[in-house]
């Protein structure tokens, strides 16, 4: 109960901050009163300014930053544990490759003659590139080699299929923008983002967390899981496809962020140990506040300027990763 | 009948693995499965366990198919205890055991003071207490070995389904843990290498050979100078005791015990003597 508490608290924390911190920095009193206003009509007197700015604009950003890290530190543990690899990231299926073909298909060669959005191309993208993936890890055999083989064929196909078309068809002011869109971009969330991006998270963590034992299991392998009484089959095709329908959400709408989705499942691990009972939740809580802050300094760390949120969480990301591999090793 | 193979046969890659294989375990029996290298036993495991569904014929848990019962329901039943299976996780000892609970609990089910005091029997039944909280990676194979059956007991099961549970340890090791699993007085099904050991613990031994069962019987029966010489390509001679014991001794091509007759009697004698 305690924890739980904490974990909230946490939460409200970085969103509040995710809120207040930005280029003009607002008072954290008005991003509650604003909070108010919204959701249960305070009628606190305030600048219309200053509160449109944090509910329009910081506040949605911060809740989509906080759902992105927590779908992406999810299926990161999920994918680990699953095929029992610690370099298993939710991007190993193929899908920010996939989304990245799908959104330079829409933005520079015009596919769905307008009626697609980037997002939904995206999203198309990342399917495909998903369903190849599968198809040929089914073809590719048994066990858990076979994913991986596959994610990164399927991944280096998308990519360079992403690489032709832009060298092809784009626009040095296109392939600036595609290259900011692919290392994660927050600045056009809005509210209609969130709408999409909570339900996606929330029930993303229902999921793994109803199959919490079952990751368990898989401690030493699929068939003593099998032997555990866990269907396998059943629990692969679940929770990789959830796994891969958060990213795939996730990335249509803030582009590819590395790191996140691999950092942030050792640290968890590191912190609350491997039951996935409580690392499951621990995880998307600290992804969660991990991509509000990252969020946060993308903002201020160049005045004027907003840095592509992929880049820090790879500044931050990197050298924590090598930090945890020392770690792991003075403890073996 | 707890567990039987009807006709079964399996494949890997077009390679036929296992073929028209037939085999009753019987309740409360220790059934030793030996055959050399790639005859097939680790395959006849997974079958046995319902892991791996046969090609053909059918696998029967109580009488009733085993594809048919829930992974759950015949994990409830029967444990398999695989080949050194490992893991990089730092996992504890005593979470290693606890995943014996699996079957029992529900997504949503709380673990409870029962499951508690499983564990803690599991853990003092393989003589584990004592290093309970200590990480996987940091324990011998022996050790590791212990927690597997812990782990196993934990799922109370009826079965306990073990395949080559001593490789790589040491000779204390191996005969203490066979003796572990025996005192249990679960009925098992063992793949094993070592002969002397399946004679040693086994009531009844089931000899494969190129994916075939090729004896079945007790150890005195199944364990004969042909049969091993057959089976194994290894010479040997079989000292039978009078309790239907009995011990293999083999014999190296080219060593000095291998070849003249003349000392074959002399031989005999001495083993006589020692036996006496």
């Amino acid at each position: 109960m305690g924890a739980v508490f904490l974990a909230l608290v946490v939460l409200v924390a970085a969103l509040w901050l995710g809120a207040a911190i930005g280029e003009t920095a607002i008072p954290l009193e008005v991003v509650a009163k604003t909070v108010a206003n919204r959701l249960w009509d305070a009628g606190y007197p305030l600048e219309p300014i200053d509160e449109g700015i944090v509910w329009s604009y910081r506040l949605s950003r911060a809740v989509v930053a906080a759902c992105c890290g927590a779908s992406l530190a999810l299926s990161g543990v999920v994918l680990q544990s699953l095929l029992r690899n610690p370099l298993a990231d939710p991007y190993i299926l193929g899908i920010s490759a996939g989304a990245s073909t799908g959104a330079v298909g829409v933005a520079i060669l015009g596919l769905g003659a307008g009626l697609l959005t980037l997002p939904m191309g995206a999203f198309l993208g990342a399917l495909v590139a998903f369903a190849l993936v599968s198809l040929l890890a089914a073809k590719a055999g048994k066990g858990t080699a076979a994913i991986i083989l596959a994610g990164v064929a399927g991944s280096q196909l998308f990519n360079a299929l992403t690489s032709f078309i832009v060298t092809k068809a784009a626009t040095a002011e296109q392939a600036r923008g595609i290259m900011f869109w692919l290392l994660g971009n927050l600045s056009g969330v809005r509210w209609p983002d969130a709408w999409l991006a909570i339900p996606a998270a929330l029930f993303g963590l229902a999921v793994c967390l109803w199959h919490a034992r079952s990751l368990d299991a898989f401690t030493f392998g699929a068939e003593s899981a099998a032997s555990l009484g866990i269907s396998v089959r059943r629990t692969y095709l679940t929770l990789v496809g959830i796994s891969a329908m958060m990213t795939a959400v996730m990335v249509s709408i803030v582009g590819s962020i590395g790191f996140v989705g691999l950092v942030i499942p050792h640290a968890a691990r590191m912190l609350v140990g491997i039951r996935h009972g409580v690392l499951l939740p621990a995880a998307a809580l600290i992804g969660a506040a991990f991509m509000i802050v990252a969020d946060i300094l993308s903002r201020i760390l160049i005045p004027g300027q907003v840095l592509p949120i992929g880049v820090i969480t790879a500044l931050i990301g990197a050298p924590a990763f090598a930090l945890i591999l020392g770690q792991r090793r003075g403890r073996a | 009948m707890m567990l039987s193979a009807r006709n079964v046969s399996w494949a890997a890659g077009g390679a036929e693995i296992l073929r028209d294989v037939s085999l009753d375990v019987r309740s409360g029996e220790f059934l030793g499965i030996i055959g050399p290298n790639g005859s097939g036993k680790t395959s006849l495991m997974a079958l046995l366990a319902g892991i791996r569904k046969p090609k053909s014929g059918e696998v029967l848990l109580d009488g009733v198919p085993i594809g048919t019962l829930g992974r759950r329901e015949v994990a409830r039943r029967l444990a398999l205890v695989e080949q050194q299976a490992e893991t990089g996780e730092r996992i504890t000892a005593r979470q290693a055991v606890e995943l014996g609970r699996t079957p029992y609990l529900e997504p949503l089910s709380p673990w409870s003071p029962e499951d508690d005091a499983i564990v803690e029997a599991a853990l003092q039944n393989v003589d584990m207490v004592h290093l309970s909280s200590r990480l996987w990676h940091t324990l011998s194979g022996g050790e590791r070995q212990r927690l597997h059956i812990g782990r196993a007991l934990a799922q109370h099961p009826r079965i306990l389904l073990l395949d080559e549970p001593t490789n790589h340890l040491d000779i204390g090791h191996q005969i203490g843990l066979l003796d572990l699993v025996r005192r249990q007085g679960l009925t098992v099904a063992a793949a094993l290498h070592d002969l002397n050991h399946a004679a040693m613990f086994c009531d009844r031994l089931a000899v494969m050979q190129g994916g075939q069962l090729v004896a079945l019987g007790t150890p005195s029966d199944v364990l004969t100078v042909e049969c091993i010489r057959e089976v194994f390509g290894v010479e040997a001679e079989i000292d039978q005791g009078n309790d239907g014991s009995c011990f293999i001794r083999y014999i190296a091509m080219g060593s000095p015990h291998t070849a003249p007759s003349f000392g074959k009697d002399a031989r005999l004698k001495s083993i006589a003597h020692r036996v006496s």
